[in-house]
């Protein structure tokens, strides 16, 4: 490089521009163009067409309409408390400190799969239990269970394709058949899942329910095996099946009044159930059974005692984000799982910014909780 | 008319912190901004996203301290006020973003009670109650500030290319410079 020393008076010159201060100009201009470029690229600026969280959460909007300061999926729900007593049993599955002998507080949340926080529980087909495991030393275990066998789709992009089918038309109020049966047409590993979730043993009510995880994990032992396993949360009620027709109008909270009235009689349990997948067992579809000869293996008790309406700082301000784990229980390569966690994020950072009104579900003041 | 005077580099170390940190905060940037466009990949990119925070807080520290200890090399002595204002100035920024939007985003996940998991068992505590309403401002808070830490970044080195092609007064080379003992950066022309 040519250059005399320069005299300090024209070094740090800037008008009028020289030749270098615009080389300079332009160099700065490039990388801060590619920079730039680069990071708008990673947000998705030049790809409008991929399907992103905030997409799949737009859907629901666009499908349930906005309710400011609710969940935007299973939005109608009752807070709950309890605790979890494990019996040791997955300790050789996994290292996670929840399955060593021992109890543990739990917090959760049962709700109807709807995006309305006002719909009549008779409307709805699913129910959920969330729940959140509070180990030591900070760490959680969060995991959001339906009672259905299977889940309907196996990605996001299936999700987004089934809720857009089968989203009532605003002209008539009812689905487009044309339009399902050409999703079903395409999608007959959904329309075959779905028949599996219509023809499921449906229970009279939350408590005597059981719920899937539907989404396989990987337990993790210390000595570093893998396994994989789908887990279930099974009822000890009694599976009492709910009458198919129920006369005059029903109370639109019953699920959640029965759950209630349950309580008041004591608490509920249900036994922690991990199923081993063997070598082909498929982890990535969450649409697919294991065969029924799966070993299960009981991890414990879970005890619910108290149920209360959302409020401030209980189950209402929690995501039941299915990613929250403990060292010891990992995701599997299921797509849906890393999709489930970003999609709940963006409901849930839309909804902390939104004021809050009551839930529809609200219990008389001493609740059912016995004490 | 005297030869505008040379600065000299900055220690090996400090050099290693800045070149370090570069690397991991624009990295940052990109997961930070990707894994909220991304389904497939936001469980990994937020699995990296919290350890990475959390590593340059620690080494913003470690470097706000290490700079007490071997002082940067002094501006050159001729550049204008109001040049040295804009380097101090945006240096004073760039260390206040570096602290802030980690310490933003542990405190935000606090405030929404999210465990704050670093690797395996290792979750970091709580440093603000919960409060969702927090949160939210919280959240907006840190893409803000990481928006403006990347505008930041942008100026320096525009800056940077500024020393380096037209003022050529030894800035650029006193931090990019690949010696491991702290010689006196040169220019193309001092040895002559």
């Amino acid at each position: 490089m040519q250059s005399e020393p320069d005299p300090s008076k024209d070094t740090y010159r800037l008008w009028p521009p020289g030749p270098r201060l615009l080389a300079a100009l332009g160099a700065s201009a490039l990388v801060a163009l590619a920079l730039a470029g680069g990071l708008a690229y990673a947000g998705g600026l030049f790809t409008p067409g991929r399907l992103t969280q905030r997409a799949i959460v737009d859907t629901f909007q666009k499908i349930n309409g906005v309710h400011p300061g609710f969940r935007r999926n299973h939005t109608k729900g009752a807070c709950i408390a309890g605790h979890f007593e494990s019996n040791g049993a997955g300790q050789r599955l996994s290292k996670a400190v929840v399955f060593a002998p021992g109890t543990l507080p739990v917090t959760g949340r049962f709700a109807v799969a709807v995006g309305k926080p006002f719909v009549p529980d008779n409307k709805t087909q699913v129910r959920s239990l969330a729940l959140r495991f509070e180990l030591p030393g900070g760490e959680e275990w969060r995991t959001g269970m339906n009672d259905i066998p299977v889940f309907p789709v196996p990605t996001a992009q299936d999700f987004t394709g089934l809720m857009t089918a089968t989203a009532p038309d605003p002209a008539t109020g009812k689905p487009d058949p044309a339009r399902v049966s050409a999703f079903f047409g395409a999608h007959p590993e959904v329309a075959a899942a779905l028949k599996r979730i219509t023809g499921r043993p449906f229970a009279s009510g939350f408590a005597n329910a059981s719920y899937n995880s539907l989404d396989a994990f990987r337990f993790v032992a210390a000595d570093g095996t893998v396994t994989p396993v789908r887990w279930a949360m099974m009822a000890v009620d009694p599976d009492v099946a709910e009458p198919a027709d129920q006369p005059g109008t029903p109370d639109p909270d019953y699920l959640f009044d029965d759950l209630a009235a349950r309580l008041a009689r004591g608490p509920v349990e249900w036994h922690l159930v991990a199923t081993i997948g063997q070598p082909g067992d498929p982890t990535a579809d969450a649409t697919l059974p294991w065969p029924d000869d799966r070993q299960k293996v009981d991890l414990g008790t879970l005890t619910i005692d108290h149920i209360e309406a959302e409020a401030a700082g209980n189950c209402r301000d929690v995501n039941f984000d299915p990613l929250v784990l403990p060292a010891g229980i990992e995701p599997s390569d299921d797509p849906l799982l890393s999709a489930r966690s970003a999609a709940y994020s963006v409901s849930f950072t839309r909804r902390a910014g939104e004021p809050k009104s009551p839930s529809e579900v609200q219990f008389p003041a001493q609740g059912g909780a016995p004490q | 008319m005297s030869p505008a005077p040379m600065s000299p580099a900055f220690p090996a170390f400090s050099r290693l912190l800045h070149w370090l940190m570069a690397l991991m905060i624009i990295a940052m940037l990109f997961i930070g901004i990707g894994m909220q466009a991304s389904l497939a990949d936001y469980h990994w990119l937020l699995s990296v996203h919290r350890p990475l925070g959390i590593a340059i807080l620690v080494l913003a520290a470690v470097r706000l301290l290490n700079r007490r200890v071997s002082p940067p090399p002094a501006l050159p002595a001729g550049m204008p006020g109001v040049l040295a204002f804009a380097a101090h100035a945006s240096h004073v920024a760039l260390y206040a973003l570096m602290f802030a939007v980690p310490l933003v985003g542990w405190a935000m996940l606090s405030a929404a009670r999210y465990p704050v998991v670093l690797y395996g068992s290792l979750v970091l505590p709580p440093i603000l109650p919960q409060n969702d309403m927090v949160f939210a401002i919280l959240r907006t808070t840190h893409t803000v500030l990481a928006l403006a830490l990347f505008a930041l970044i942008l100026a320096h080195i525009g800056a940077a290319l500024m020393h380096a092609i037209a003022f050529r007064d030894g800035v650029f080379q006193s931090m990019a410079n690949w010696r491991l003992r702290p010689v006196r950066a040169c220019s193309g022309a001092s040895g002559r």
